[in-house]
């Protein structure tokens, strides 16, 4: 067995600092490395792009952010268009757009389900991110975008599948839209946050004629009669159910303060909810 | 004899150092001369060298025509200062003595002397063979150290450096059972990481240039500045104009020529404007623009009279919070408080700890900043402007309650009874009660009770600012003042140094090493200057260099420039560090016995970006009382075309310099390195020979000098930046460890972690006890104790001043001693017609990846983030955030072309819809490099993105010229394209 290069990603260490996404470009704007990659245009090729994701309302809102990039996929959906061996699949996993093979063959940028490809419009290349190869083969240990990152989201890790599959296993890594059986090579931990929904909201109690965050409160959360979770209320009334599926359909929450009760039914859709004020009576 | 020997030496040196090293050799084609070394005391002893066509020849004695004299005292002063190794402090002492002396051609004799100065460089070595042809230097940006790899005099690519084995530790801090090590790396800002794309943007200015209908000798088309285009010129015309200037403006009395710098510019001690900038204009005599303290607004003229702090301008002491936070802390309340928007990422993963640790965090701020996304915890969204408010209201629960800390009120502080009363509401009849609070910050009164009770019976830390301890947020608006002066006295109420209770949010106040002396850049490094910069706490001393000092004594505040351009100035107030009471003395133009300014001499930046009602800078550069602009710059920014001529100065990677990662030096930011989890010192090696015909700021002020014939004055007798960067790095603790010859060649210097024991002391926690201060700052200065030396706080009364004395002795209507809560200038009560035209409150942050407006620049790889900009078109128009209701309202998406105008002017930015922000309130980023006028300049709709054209030019407090960016009332509509905005005709008054 051979070891081979993956990623792993985690959403909830990063910030949007954005210093992985000016390495890639500090690293090919300007520079040609040939077997590898051509030089990327100066701007609007984001070969590592961050997206971001909002989940909830007014004033229940989070935010988080998600490196996304060439994932190097074993089952590679561009491999299958590209023509003239214009990519290669290599021993260590990493998938590399030939520079100068692939020249013309826009068809590779619309085959990639990720939209990870790039077209180069001066070069007429499809471009991607080579997971910092001619680094790795030249000694560095690991890629521009790890050795740049102040809260570690990247790990670069190279070992053979049989251990990643576990790894993923046992740490709940996932991968993008593994519907494709693309099988990535880059893998994300706390995908939920992109993924699931949360439902939330913010207990209030009447105590003595006076409104009062209803701290404390239990939360139990249930669907089609079975209990899915507990929760309960901070300092500020407030709560939060996370790691929800969108559109899972309708759900009871019940909630159990010192000052009362209250019951609620909501139906999930797509996105995370923020119930409002709850008042206990 | 010694003498003559020695003498007999240098030629022969030279002609060695040719035969080696073919550069030099090179060099010594550059120019043909005679020069003489001479004594004053025996006329018939010296020796001559005469250079032609790059041979030397030399003689013993007095040649019959030498091109210049190099004049010693006598033999034994010659013989000292010839002899290696050099004595720096006899050398400077000579010279400024009058015991070496030189006549001639000031230029001929400054290359000269550089050229006998450089052969030892010759045999230097710097960077790191990374093998392939590829070298790896070091330099210093803004946002943190980097490598920057080489090859074919072209930079392949920059990083932040990973430390290796022969670098030293990593301090450790154990908290609740776990220990904590920060990683063995620098970390950069996102305006540090585009460094390369900064290098060789499209938008470099490569070529001296000069407005093409301008002419010194006839007519200079002053209405046509920033309309009309440029033409290239060579240096020597450039030099010519701009000296020819200065000397006539010379003969139109003191004060004719104002120079104009941004508050930053790009990092390294020797080419800030606080050294090579400061020295130049001192030996030339000029105006100067006071800047206000424009990012710690609140904090100096408000908060600084409750505790002093002056030379931290208000600020908190910020020793020790780090360690006492992660250790002692249940709670950090982040207040107007966005560390992760500008200061790198050191801090945040000292708050990935605070969070591992399950430290409760509560985050106040219209916007759910950055720091509050990616930390979590509850969120209170006060309206902008209110948040004095609802702190009023946290004190009321408090006394009502009896939850503050009555000791520490009783012993350490004045004045509490007559801050009750207020908040009681026995003074003006309004109890400030959480309910009297919702209505006008929107917050709900039960979570100012949940929030005041927690508050009180949890140890907690207050983070106020991006630094925790000031700076940035909300002191920057109109109620700024009386915002950091609630802050201090919610500090104050929960007795602000008692373990677990301070101002922090673990951003400043790493336990790094103190003591260890590297200079900042505010102390001026080769300046001189005594008066404009810290240079006399150590610097002068460390560094043995002549004093500069101006003749010129005017200064302008710099928000009302255009206004004393125009002829209608306002009266400022000096931005004083040193005592509490300096902020009070007026400042008036023109300053007695001067003459108004006829020409500035701009360095860099743009105040279109900047500076509030930034239109105004049009009208002034339009005035027919500015004769003549300069502005030297590395890139076209929105300020470059308002000109006449224009000087290519090269970026940090084309010179030599050196600096200390985020030290800032004493003076306003003392030990600001400790934000960092390590103490790094780089240096700035010259990676690439500068782009096009650029040159350096220090070689650009030679040059001119030169034509002054203050060239060895200035450069100090043929100093180049190298020799300068060799003499600050030895006058530091370095050098005793690390030879400049290793220095050189590895690039960069990690200082040793601080021991346990000897770490800095919590700040504070002396007053909190009632011991002698004992946290390594020098502040306040002796004089400012009232009664023993280090006892107690920089107040009238030693104590924590609830209803401040030195407010007392002063009448500023928006000071108040008593610190009421008034409400945000233009809001519907005060100016109802404005708030019904314009309903939306402006806030304007510190831009996120930018450095102000450094990294903005039209061709840095920053204007791909999309929480930057946003490409419509082929422009990236600036991105603007908006709330869903408000958008909705306006028919706005995601990603459309926005207009935001009041009657100031009118900014087209991109919408980001999002439910992090407020309703009612739409942010965007203070600073745009680029300033594009639809129309006419000044009087049409900006597509560049300078928010700041639209906020007010009013200042912070009456008495005062600080600024207030926020809460500024707007209106947003989709942009059509068709610019119908017009300037309201009272906006255009100067008055």
């Amino acid at each position: 067995m051979v070891s081979k290069w993956n990623m792993i990603v985690d959403v909830e260490r990063c910030n949007n600092c954005r210093a992985c996404f000016l390495a890639v470009k500090d690293e090919h704007t300007g520079n040609d490395f040939p077997d590898y990659a051509a030089e990327q245009p100066p701007m609007g090729a984001n070969w590592l792009d961050i997206e971001r994701k909002e989940r909830g309302r007014y004033p229940i809102v989070d935010a988080h952010f998600m490196p996304v990039m060439c994932n190097h996929c074993d089952d590679a959906p561009c491999m299958k268009v590209a023509k003239d061996g214009a990519i290669r699949k290599r021993d260590d996993g990493i998938v590399i757009i030939d520079p100068v093979k692939a020249k013309g063959q826009k068809e590779i940028v619309d085959a990639c389900p990720y939209g990870a490809v790039s077209w180069n419009e001066e070069l007429q290349l499809p471009q991607a991110w080579i997971f910092d190869a001619h680094l790795l083969d030249s000694g560095w240990n690991k890629t521009r975008a790890e050795q740049c990152c102040p809260t570690d989201v990247f790990k670069s890790v190279k070992v053979e599948d049989a251990q990643m599959q576990k790894m993923a296993a046992d740490e709940g890594l996932e991968v993008l839209q593994p519907e494709l059986g693309t099988k990535p090579r880059v893998y994300y931990k706390n995908m939920h946050f992109f993924n699931r929904c949360f439902v939330g909201g913010s207990v209030i109690a009447t105590v003595d004629g006076v409104e009062e965050c209803a701290a404390d409160a239990e939360i139990i959360l249930q669907q089609d009669g079975g209990e899915l979770a507990r929760a309960t209320t901070d300092t500020f009334g407030e709560f939060k159910i996370d790691k929800l599926k969108p559109n899972s359909g309708s759900y009871q929450l019940e909630i159990i303060g010192t000052a009362g009760k209250l019951s609620q039914t909501f139906e999930l859709g797509a996105e995370s909810l923020y119930l409002g004020e709850l008042r206990l009576v | 004899m010694r003498l003559a020997v020695i003498l007999w030496g240098i030629p022969q040196a030279m002609r060695a150092c040719a035969a080696i090293f073919p550069k030099f050799k090179e060099r010594l084609k550059e120019r043909d001369c005679i020069a003489q070394f001479a004594l004053k005391d025996q006329r018939d002893k010296g020796r001559w060298i005469q250079l032609k066509d790059g041979r030397i020849s030399t003689g013993a004695g007095v040649h019959a025509n030498p091109d210049f004299t190099i004049f010693f005292k006598n033999a034994k002063i010659a013989a000292d200062f010839l002899t290696p190794p050099f004595n720096q402090l006899e050398r400077i002492h000579a010279a400024k003595n009058f015991m070496i002396t030189m006549a001639g051609p000031d230029d001929l004799i400054v290359w000269f002397m550089h050229l006998v100065a450089s052969m030892e460089s010759y045999t230097w070595t710097s960077g790191t063979d990374m093998g392939n042809g590829v070298t790896r230097y070091t330099n210093g940006t803004n946002g943190g150290p980097i490598f920057v790899y080489v090859k074919d005099g072209k930079i392949l690519r920059t990083t932040s450096m990973d430390f290796d084995g022969s670098d030293p530790g990593s301090f450790t801090i154990k908290a609740r059972g776990k220990t904590f090590k920060p990683p063995r790396k620098t970390t950069l800002a996102a305006h540090g990481a585009c460094q390369k794309s900064m290098v060789y943007s499209k938008n470099r200015i490569l070529k001296p240039m000069k407005r093409v209908d301008f002419d010194p000798h006839g007519d200079r088309n002053i209405q046509n500045r920033g309309k009309s285009e440029f033409v290239e010129i060579s240096w020597e015309e450039a030099l010519d104009i701009v000296s020819g200037e200065i000397k006539r403006c010379k003969k139109v009395g003191p004060g004719a020529i104002l120079v104009a710098n941004g508050s930053h510019h790009q990092w390294g001690n020797l080419g800030h404007y606080l050294s090579a900038f400061n020295r130049f204009w001192n030996l030339i005599g000029v105006s100067k623009l006071m800047h206000s303290p424009d990012s710690w607004e609140g904090w100096f003229w408000g908060a600084q009279h409750h505790w002093g702090n002056s030379m931290r301008l208000g600020a908190a002491e910020p020793y020790g919070t780090v360690e006492d936070c992660l250790q002692e802390a249940e709670m950090i309340v982040f207040w107007s408080s966005d560390p992760d928007a500008t200061y790198g990422f050191e801090g945040t993963q000292r708050r990935r700890w605070a969070k591992e640790l399950g430290i409760k965090m509560v985050h106040i701020d219209p916007y759910l900043n950055h720091t509050a996304a990616h930390l979590g915890g509850k969120w209170i969204s006060p309206k902008p402007g209110t948040d004095t408010a609802f702190a009023q209201a946290l004190t009321y629960i408090w006394i009502t309650e009896g939850t503050y800390d009555k000791e520490f009120v009783e012993k350490r502080t004045t004045g509490f009874d007559e801050w009750k009363a207020h908040v009681l509401g026995e003074d003006d009849g309004i109890p400030k009660t959480p309910e009297w609070q919702e209505g006008e910050t929107g917050v709900p009164a039960r979570d100012c009770r949940a929030l005041a009770r927690e508050w009180a019976s949890k140890k907690t830390y207050l983070g106020v600012g991006g630094w925790g301890c000031g700076i940035g947020g909300a002191c920057r608006g109109p109620t700024g003042a009386q915002w950091a002066r609630m802050m201090t006295i919610l500090a104050a109420m929960q007795g602000i140094g008692k373990p677990g209770s301070n101002m922090g949010n673990l951003q400043f106040g790493a336990p790094v090493d103190m003591n260890f002396y590297f200079p900042g850049y505010a102390e001026g490094s080769m300046s001189g200057d005594l008066a404009y910069s810290a240079n006399s706490t150590n610097n002068y001393q460390r560094m043995p260099h002549i004093v500069t000092m101006s003749s010129v004594k005017q200064v302008i505040p710099r928000m009302w420039l255009p206004e004393a351009i125009m002829g209608k100035p306002k009266l400022g107030y000096v931005t004083a560090v040193d005592s509490v009471v300096g902020q009070f003395f007026p400042i008036g133009y023109p300053s007695p016995g001067h003459v108004p300014v006829e020409m500035i001499y701009k360095y860099g930046s743009s105040s279109f970006g900047t500076m509030v009602e930034s239109n105004r800078w049009v009208r002034m550069y339009q005035h027919e009382s500015l004769k003549f602009v300069v502005n030297q710059s590395v890139w076209w920014e929105g300020e470059t075309k308002y000109a006449d001529v224009i000087l290519p100065a090269c970026t940090v990677f084309e010179r030599w310099d050196l600096g200390e990662w985020y030290n800032v030096g004493p003076g306003y930011v003392h030990h600001m390195y400790s934000m960092n989890n390590h103490r790094v010192i780089s240096l700035q090696h010259k990676c690439i020979e500068p782009l096009g015909e650029s040159k350096s700021d220090y070689d650009i002020f030679l040059a001119i000098a030169e034509k002054l014939d203050l060239g060895a004055v200035y450069s100090e007798g043929g100093n180049s930046e190298l020799e300068w960067c060799k003499r600050a790095y030895e006058s530091s603790d370095c050098a005793k460890d690390m030879s400049w010859r290793q220095f050189l060649k590895k690039g960069y210097y990690v200082v040793k972690p601080e021991p346990e024991g000897s770490r800095a002391p919590v700040g504070l926690r002396w007053f909190y006890e009632g011991r002698k201060k004992d946290v390594p700052e020098p502040y306040p200065l002796p004089s400012d104790y009232v009664d023993k030396y280090a006892e107690g706080l920089q107040t009238p009364s030693g104590k924590y001043e609830f209803v401040p004395t030195t407010l007392k002795r002063f009448d500023d209507p928006e000071r108040p001693p008593v610190n009421k809560y008034m409400r945000t200038f233009e809001n519907s009560e005060n100016e109802p017609e404005i708030a019904a035209k314009y309903p939306l409150q402006l806030l304007s942050p510190h831009s996120r990846y930018p450095f102000h407006l450094m990294g903005d620049d039209e061709g840095c790889f920053l204007r791909d983030i999309r929480e930057h900009r946003v490409k419509v078109g082929d422009h990236y128009y600036l991105t603007c955030r908006i709330s869903p209701a408000d958008a909705e309202a306006r028919g706005i998406k995601d990603d459309d072309l926005i207009r935001l105008w009041n009657d100031r002017g009118s900014v087209v930015c991109a919408a980001q819809v999002t439910d992090r922000l407020r309703p009612g309130v739409i942010s965007a980023p203070t600073a745009s490099s680029e300033y594009r006028p639809a129309g006419e300049p000044g009087k049409s709709t900006d597509l560049g993105g300078c928010i700041n054209i639209l906020n007010t030019s009013k200042p912070i407090t009456t008495k005062s010229h600080g600024i207030r960016p926020n809460t500024t009332l707007i209106e947003v509509e989709k942009w059509t394209g068709v610019d119908t905005w017009k300037p309201v005709e009272s906006s255009q008054e100067v008055a």
